[in-house]
């Protein structure tokens, strides 16, 4: 038994969690913030200096609530649907490289060959959290809130996987620090102009890598279950949706859950085709340990620069029909998603760099 | 326009506006009975108020529990129409996010398309015109600022010159002008808020919040000329509380010149919005002849391509003299209906802008000082005065016998006041055609066949108010 790698790994998965938790309730508190900067308000600004220990004050709030089951819901699959949907958001983070290395150690917490099918294994099995939650409430409105979120996440999920097929056509390996490392040697995969930027190759390659990506980045607002395609919950028609009869606590799983979904999708997206850890002029942590931690600031960096986007999406468009959103799903992304693998296979076949 | 409204119970073919208006003129073979009516067999209305009477009795809302109210109207409508199959009835309201106050929809969904919405509205009766038989005149302002408690300046102005048609009184110039700028800012305050929440319905919640930031100007407007923010109570028979304050119009002029830009980034952020357009466009179509059998009214009826404004049609407070367009829509759908809000508001900022050009000086309310209270300075200081004021004050006005039916166009449409007086200073009766109520009334029609999430989209779009409906 390698004690030395145990002890780094566990030491990874404490501070990645503690990081990533802290992101979380801060991403909540940042999204009251940019709402309110959107909308001409002030948002939350008494608790602690502009509002910052708003997010310990909500904790507290929803760990102090009474944790009340309702009579008529089926208890165990009740209880279950929460943790359900926040632990896989949280798994796929361990596939997910968010730095370089640190002391020699690399900043990844299990860099698996199978690395992108992990990650869509497990965020898979995000949406039955929502439609357990839905089934188990006993009650109309979340069961249509569960229904609609079954339908709307398999069919982004396929879109999902189609689009990041290009990636790794071009990389040939699905081990996501392959991909980073990729990108650095290359340039990210959506900015050719970054290293070797006369090369007309990648240019070339870049059109499919865009479509991928904006494929990818709606898909990924699907899977989220954020607006505009929050159908699952709208507020307005479902009252909620799947978490109308929760409370407290496991109501907090739910709505964590979301942000953490969100940050991972993010994460995905920055590993996928933003470079990852790497910006172009700061070299990587073999250079010391003070440069592993700004690789690992620099991938925070982006990943909430991302989130800023989810945010100003959700608070400037209306949300879609349940219909549009299929047909927007199977008739436009899977094509295009389609098409563009065939796209990206000609270039790679027949202009060769 | 008596005649016209008698007219309007002939025509009124289907709907509540019916039993509405048959508890102004019952036909003869009505049989009263506690609540709603019911009409005896052989009445050839029975057929059509049969299957139109409200779903729920009096056993279902009286249950224990909400739960088990929804059972039994689920049980009902089972029983009514045999087996339902894999149908669900969905209870939607009264306290529901979407419908704006406390209507009650029971969808029967296939899916999440509906085959049957029987909506149930009442929540909110508090018996105005009931109220209305046990009070003078002046005294039943208040109580017209809750019906559309989003306009009511304009309800307090349509209610003051109903009681002026049948006092036969005309006011000055000035009086007019000022009831204009009223009716004007109160359409664009209940606009902006039917704008906003059929946006925020529909998941664009930024929308909403800047709409409210302008109506919240429009309060300070309000809270200058009135001292009120939301219950304004501003109007009297025969006038108003006070003139205007000197520091208003600039105001006002101040809130036009910042509107426009604000009302044109609304309109930039939803008008052509992709997802805005798939959301309302062919959703919850009235076809023009459909709106006029429903007797809809305001927005809802010119979007269907109706041109019809009672500001034009029957011009009261000299309407006809200031130039501004009836707006019209051509399908009907819940775009139309929404683009013609937007335009209504810009309509009404030229009215505005006209008004305060031509304001006239001068008295603002009618002499008549054998009905109007005297100057408070005179009743502290002249016997003869006081004798009037007191008078007035307990007796109410002096109206004479008669019926009359006025209507103003309101924000959400007809606003009608029918008093039946007796003489003295109390109505004999009161009806109020709620314009919220009669354009509800089309809702059976209109939502089977949608989707639940367009049921939100609709309700927006008829933006109504159920302080009104139900009076």
């Amino acid at each position: 038994m390698d004690y030395y790698f145990l002890f780094t790994s566990l030491a990874k998965i404490v501070a990645l969690l503690a990081v990533v938790l802290g992101i979380m309730n801060y991403a909540v508190y940042a999204e009251r913030r940019i709402s309110a900067l959107i909308q001409d308000r002030l948002g939350p600004n008494r608790v602690g200096p502009a509002g910052l220990f708003q997010p310990i004050a909500d904790a507290a709030k929803f760990l102090l609530k009474e944790d009340f089951t309702p009579r008529h819901v089926n208890t165990f699959y009740y209880w279950l649907a929460p943790c359900l949907a926040m632990i896989p958001a949280i798994t796929t983070l361990a596939v997910v490289p968010f730095g370089s290395t640190l002391f020699g150690v690399p900043m990844v917490i299990a860099d698996i060959n199978v690395g992108v099918l992990f990650v869509f294994a497990i965020a898979s099995l995000g949406v039955y959290g929502i439609v357990i939650a839905g089934w188990s409430s006993n009650s109309k409105y979340p069961f249509l809130g569960g229904v609609r979120s079954s339908s709307q996440m398999i069919s982004y999920e396929l879109s999902l996987g189609l689009a990041v097929i290009p990636v790794f056509l071009l990389v040939g390996q699905l081990r996501l620090t392959e991909v980073v490392r990729y990108q650095i040697e290359h340039g990210w995969m959506i900015a050719p102009f970054i290293g070797d930027w006369a090369n007309l190759h990648k240019w070339l390659l870049a059109i499919p890598m865009l479509i991928s990506f904006v494929v990818f980045m709606i898909a990924i607002f699907a899977e989220t279950n954020r607006l505009p395609f929050d159908l699952p919950e709208a507020e307005t028609e479902l009252v909620g949706g799947y978490h109308t009869e929760y409370g407290s606590m496991k109501f907090g799983l739910f709505f964590l859950g979301e942000y953490i979904a969100m940050i991972t999708g993010s994460a995905i997206i920055v590993t996928l085709f933003l470079g990852g850890w790497h910006f172009p002029g700061i070299p990587d942590g073999s250079h010391g340990w003070g440069w592993g931690l700004v690789n690992i600031f620099v991938f925070f960096s982006k990943v909430a620069a991302l989130i800023f986007i989810f945010m100003w999406v959700r608070w400037t468009l209306p949300r879609f029909r349940y219909d549009q959103l299929m047909r927007l799903g199977w008739v436009f992304f899977f094509e295009i998603a389609l098409v563009n693998i065939f796209l990206a296979a000609i270039i790679l076949a027949y202009f060769p760099q | 326009m008596l005649e016209n409204f008698r007219r309007n119970i002939r025509s009124a073919g289907r709907g509540w506006y019916r039993f509405e208006l048959t508890s102004v003129q019952p036909p003869a073979d009505r049989v009263c009975s506690r609540g709603e009516f019911a009409l005896a067999p052989q009445s050839p209305l029975a057929s059509i108020v049969e299957d139109r009477l409200m779903a729920f009795t009096t056993r279902e809302i009286e249950s224990p529990d909400p739960v088990t109210r929804v059972a039994a109207a689920d049980a009902r409508m089972r029983e009514n129409l045999g087996d339902i199959g894999e149908k669900m009835v969905l209870n939607m309201g009264p306290s529901h996010p979407a419908t704006h106050g406390v209507l009650r929809l029971v969808l029967e969904l296939d899916g999440e398309t509906i085959t049957k919405a029987t909506p149930d509205v009442g929540f909110l009766h508090r018996g105005d015109e009931k109220i209305a038989e046990n009070m003078q005149y002046n005294q039943f302002v208040p109580y017209t600022d809750r019906l559309d408690y989003l306009a009511p300046l304009s309800n307090n102005v349509a209610y003051a010159l109903a009681v002026e048609k049948l006092m036969g009184w005309e006011l000055p110039p000035r009086g007019k002008a000022i009831r204009v700028i009223c009716c004007e800012t109160a359409r664009i305050s209940a606009h902006l808020m039917g704008l906003g929440a059929m946006a925020l319905d529909l998941g664009a919640m930024t929308v909403f919040l800047y709409t409210f930031t302008e109506r919240e100007k429009l309060y300070n407007l309000f809270e200058l000329l009135t001292g009120a923010r939301f219950t304004t109570s501003y109007t009297r028979v025969g006038g108003q509380i006070r003139d205007l304050p000197a520091t208003f119009i600039p105001q006002l002029e101040k809130f036009l010149d910042d509107f426009i830009p604000q009302l044109d980034e609304v309109d930039k952020l939803l008008t052509r919005n992709r997802i805005f357009v798939d959301r309302t466009r062919d959703i919850g179509v009235i076809p023009r002849e459909r709106a006029i059998a429903y007797a809809l009214s305001g927005p809802n009826l010119r979007g269907s391509g109706v041109e019809h404004d009672l500001r034009r049609k029957h011009p009261y407070l000299d309407y006809d003299k200031y130039d501004f367009e009836v707006v019209v829509g051509s399908a009907g759908d819940c775009y139309d209906r929404y683009l013609v809000r937007v335009e209504e508001m810009r309509q009404s900022v030229r009215i505005l802008r006209q008004v305060i050009e031509k304001l006239p000086d001068g008295p603002i309310n009618v002499v008549d000082w054998k009905n109007m209270p005297p100057p408070k300075s005179h009743v502290m200081t002249k016997m003869e005065e006081l004798i009037h004021h007191f008078i007035v004050v307990t007796e109410g006005l002096d109206a004479p016998p008669g019926e009359i039916y006025f209507a103003a166009e309101n924000p959400k449409g007809e606003l009608g006041f029918y008093i039946h007086s007796k003489g003295g200073g109390v109505p004999h009766r009161l009806k109020i055609r709620a314009p919220s109520f009669v354009n509800l009334s089309i809702l059976p029609e209109l939502l089977p066949g949608c989707s639940l999430s367009d049921v939100v989209a609709v309700l927006g779009s008829l933006d109504f108010v159920m302080g009104e409906c139900d009076r």
